[in-house]
């Protein structure tokens, strides 16, 4: 009596789509990390001098590097958006008997990173 | 063939089953128990009840009124001690049932609520929503897998029970995964194989509820008690027979005919209003409501469905915040096999067999006639509900007779040790030779099980319906022993060992057939109408005669019956009154 | 009347595995009559009935609440009894069993693995002190209820198991309905016995492999949400480390 195991296909997260919506989540980390890398890069080039970051400057005009953070960004939006969604799963807040609706959960997700982000950008922009 | 060897061997996992695992792996750890149950016990049909599960416990009630209840309800079938033993001990079980985690639903207090049922002059069912039997099933496995002691054997199937010198030391069981057949001895067998529904077309039952304990133990010379007895649930489903709550009606709910008419105040259940009032109208004793349903449909009063006809269920008046919070499965069941939202329309719902009051005859204890043979649960008629249950009356039964049973079977393993080893091997040699060569081997056979099976079915509802007469009953007798005959001749498709379910279900019929007959015949013997044995030929109760259970035996032709006087101690028969 | 032509009909490829005979699975096509109200069970009960007895499935309360039905339905984890012809009609339906699982024949996995990790997460109330039932029930407010009630709700169909590609590449890991189980107990108020799941539930075998693909939650016919349920014994875990770090001398947990 032996029970058949069926084989993992190499291709598994390509036959659904929550499947491969998680691959690219986990992917993801790859781009992000890169650019994490390029950051470090950069910071380097700084220490290094003004040249050295015009040139650092420069070769980001590339079509090739504007793709990869074109494409970092999505990537970091997918992310984002993602854990947001997932914070209700994660904290389960009650009032009385009734969960806390998940949306009262997430908004204040979104309303901190566009506060954050208009933060930052103030900073950079005119501060 | 292997032999396995036990103190007590527990065939079923279901209510009663689990419960009788719980108390040896607690008060008897130094016994070695298993478990031998078809199917996974999570899978028992206890899941399926929804209404709750009755025991006193708020200070307006007592147990005399919940003893009265149930053997008014009884039709004054029931014995009286086993009331009497019942309903005291089924507080502490419920409450033990807590202390495990069953998620009864709370009073705002923190207390548990309870709600109202059919037939009860007090409310006292306890409930977990409308899934009380799902969630008691799933506390009682999680609980039981506590005791690491008890050995499990998942998925395998009871085929005979190994008798020796008049005592019952074990039974053989088909394996389901591999198809070996093993022998299983203990000093002890408790049997909790749950009810027979699906003798009926129409059945709340599931699949497996196949009649396997009372076939099992009615071989081995047990009495089958009173078998006439078979429950309609007034609720559900047509077609699919699946099974509508009474809580539904305790809450609330309404049963109307299709001029919207409460047509059960024409029954002895009105008048309507005040409503919701105990022990009256759609509270009133399921076969009460049955019955009523069948004269409303000779009426013509009834709604035409592509499955029968029907009457409607309205809960719309309960709104959806209520439905969804004490009824969401009743919700979910009607809208997934109804087709329908009960927040908005009402639901079609029929009588459907539901349950056996009658079964493998026990006393208080659980004890059969067999020694070292006892018996628990639905299979078992001890008798608690005599001539009709009254609802949520069984999960509790399950609890106190499982405990009970479990206990006695403790007691007697301890005060037999001996087994006839090699006698009970070679009786399983040959049960495994049997099955062999009638299923397995067997050449020739052109019957279909699921043919007899349909014809069964299509014989016991004609003659042991809600509403039984001589004229249907004596046809049926020559009727089921033809099928008996009949199956001599059953062919199977699947020959092979490993998970033959086709095999079980073969088993399964033949139990089924040897259980019918002695139903049919129990029926057409009782000679009056009680509970839910209604006569049309005899109308009348008849205490003088027939105050007794009937008790079928298994001969070589067909079955013997005889009678026992029911135990009365402090409650005289009288008429049942409903809806005062 | 209907006559035989006009009876429409619906295929079923099944996929079957005889241990005896085959080496590996394969698909047989059974057409059986299409009903407008019949269920993907349904129409395998007609096959097993009346054209093959040798198919092999389980089943028995077909009203989604026994949990045996479990299998694959055009991929989808399902239950058979929930699984209706007429959401297919008139395309072919694809029957396997539960994905992820070995096969024993047929329709029939191997449950002995989920079996054991139920088992191990100790799924029981664990009471410092037992309570007398002479005391009565333990009181719980219908809000501390409600905290545990949806986890409660799991009829271990395991349809989540096939929906979580989690099981498949971590055999061992315990799985999205084992865990729910135990985050149920942990949150009733009954219990005091997360600390002793928590040796399980936390391991290498425990909530760190679930890598959130949220499948779980979203074939679960009973809502349990078990994805939500080892989300939040992630946090809970996480918060215990983090507890041990800032004050460790304030005694575990």
């Amino acid at each position: 009596m032996k029970p058949y195991v069926r084989p993992i296909s190499a291709g598994w997260w390509l036959h659904r789509m929550p499947y491969l919506r998680f691959m690219l989540r986990e992917f993801s980390a790859v781009f992000i990390a890169a650019y994490v890398i390029i950051f470090l890069v950069m910071i380097l080039r700084i220490s290094q001098g003004q040249a050295a970051y015009e040139a650092f400057r420069a070769d980001l005009q590339s079509p090739l590097a504007i793709l990869f953070h074109v494409v970092a960004l999505l990537f970091a939006l997918l992310h984002t958006i993602s854990w947001f969604q997932l914070t209700p799963k994660a904290m389960a807040v009650w009032k009385g008997e009734e969960r806390v609706p998940p949306a009262m959960l997430i908004i204040p997700n979104y309303v901190a990173w566009v506060v954050l982000s208009g933060v930052v950008a103030w900073i950079v922009l005119g501060g | 063939m292997e032999i396995h060897e036990h103190d007590v061997v527990i065939v079923g996992g279901g209510g009663a089953g689990l419960r009788a695992a719980i108390e040896l792996g607690e008060a008897h750890p130094h016994l070695r128990v298993a478990v031998v149950s078809k199917v996974y016990p999570m899978r028992s049909h206890t899941v399926a009840a929804e209404g709750g599960s009755a025991a006193v416990i708020k200070p307006n009630d007592s147990l005399d009124h919940h003893a009265y209840d149930t053997v008014s309800g009884s039709d004054w079938l029931g014995d009286q001690d086993a009331i009497e033993a019942f309903v005291k001990e089924a507080p502490g079980e419920m409450i033990r049932m807590d202390h495990w985690g069953c998620p009864w639903s709370r009073e705002p207090d923190g207390h548990v609520a309870v709600r109202p049922f059919g037939g009860m002059t007090i409310e006292r069912t306890w409930y977990a929503a409308d899934k009380s039997g799902f969630h008691m099933l799933h506390t009682l496995f999680q609980t039981a897998l506590k005791f690491q002691a008890t050995k499990w054997y998942h998925e395998w199937f009871a085929t005979k029970l190994l008798v020796d010198e008049g005592r019952c030391q074990g039974i053989t069981a088909i394996e389901l995964l591999t198809g070996q057949v093993h022998a299983i001895l203990a000093k002890a067998v408790i049997l909790c194989t749950g009810g027979m529904g699906r003798l009926y077309p129409y059945t709340t039952n599931g699949a497996i509820k196949t009649a396997d304990g009372m076939a099992l133990s009615y071989r081995a010379g047990v009495a089958l008690k009173d078998m006439e007895f078979v429950q309609y649930h007034p609720t559900g489903l047509p077609g699919s027979g699946i099974l509508i709550t009474e809580g539904a009606r305790g809450d609330g709910g309404i049963l109307v005919n299709k001029d919207g008419y409460r047509y059960l105040q024409d029954y002895g259940l009105g008048p309507p209003d005040p409503w919701p009032r105990l022990r009256a109208m759609e509270l009133g004793p399921r076969d009460r409501l049955s019955q009523a349903f069948v004269h409303e449909d000779a009426k013509g009063r009834t709604i035409q469905t592509p499955f029968g006809t029907a009457v409607h269920l309205d809960l719309r008046h309960l709104g959806e915040a209520k439905i969804n919070k004490k009824l969401p499965f009743v919700r979910e069941l009607a809208k997934n096999y109804a087709g329908i939202d009960p927040v908005h329309d009402p639901i079609p719902v029929r009588p459907v067999v539901h349950y056996a009051m009658g079964g493998i005859d026990t006393d208080i204890h659980g004890a059969t006639t067999v020694p070292g043979l006892f018996a628990a649960g639905e299979c078992a008629c001890i008798s608690l509900n005599g001539a009709n249950r009254l609802g949520s009356n069984s999960l509790t039964e399950l609890l106190v007779f499982g405990r009970r049973a479990a206990a006695a079977a403790a007691r007697f393993a301890t005060e037999h040790p001996k087994l006839a080893k090699e006698l009970l091997k070679k009786q399983a040699a040959d049960e495994e030779g049997r099955i062999a060569a009638q299923f397995i081997r067997k050449q020739g056979g052109k019957e279909r099980i699921a043919t007899l099976r349909r014809e069964m079915n299509l014989v016991m509802e004609e003659s042991t319906g809600i509403y039984r007469d001589g004229k249907t009953l004596e046809p049926a007798l020559p009727k089921i022993a033809a099928l008996k005959e009949r199956f001599r001749n059953v062919t199977l498709d699947d020959r092979t060992a490993p998970f033959n379910t086709e095999l079980i279900s073969a088993i399964e019929l033949e139990f089924m057939l040897e259980v019918a007959e002695a139903a049919i015949h129990s029926a057409f013997q009782r000679k009056e109408s009680r509970g839910s044995h209604q006569r049309t030929d005899f109308p009348k109760r008849d205490d003088q005669t027939f105050l007794k259970h009937s008790m079928a035996y298994r001969t070589d032709g067909a079955p013997r019956i005889g009678y026992k006087d029911v135990v009365i101690t402090r409650w005289p028969p009288a008429e049942r009154v409903y809806g005062k | 009347m209907a006559n035989k032509t006009s009876q429409p009909t619906i295929r079923l490829e099944i996929l079957r595995y005889d241990p005896e005979k085959d080496s590996a699975p394969r698909y047989q096509s059974y057409e059986v009559p299409f009903q407008e109200e019949w269920v993907v069970l349904d129409a395998i009960n007609h096959i097993k009935d009346q054209i093959d007895g040798t198919l092999t499935h389980r089943w028995s309360c077909r009203m989604g609440v026994c949990g045996s039905c479990g299998m694959m339905v055009n991929g989808v984890a399902k239950l058979g009894c929930s699984a209706f012809l007429r959401d297919y009609y008139p395309n072919p339906i694809r029957v396997e069993p539960l994905a992820h699982f070995p096969i024993i024949r047929d329709l029939v996995v191997q449950l002995d693995g989920f079996m054991a990790k139920l088992q191990s997460v100790q799924p029981w109330i664990i009471r410092k002190e037992e309570k007398p039932v002479e005391q009565g029930e333990y009181l719980q407010s219908p809000a501390q209820h409600a905290r545990y009630k949806d986890f409660s709700m799991c009829i271990n169909c395991l349809l989540c198991y096939a929906a979580c590609p989690v099981t498949e590449l971590e055999p061992h890991f315990l799985g999205p309905a084992a865990i729910a189980l135990a985050q149920r107990y942990n949150l009733d108020s009954r219990d005091e016995g997360r600390e002793i799941r928590q040796e399980t539930v936390s391991s290498h075998i425990g909530i760190w492999q679930c890598t959130l693909v949220g499948e779980c939650s979203v074939v679960c016919p009973k809502h349990v949400d078990p994805a939500g349920a080892i989300q939040q014994a992630k946090l809970a875990s996480t918060m215990d480390w983090y507890k041990e770090l800032l004050w460790p001398w304030g005694g575990k947990r």
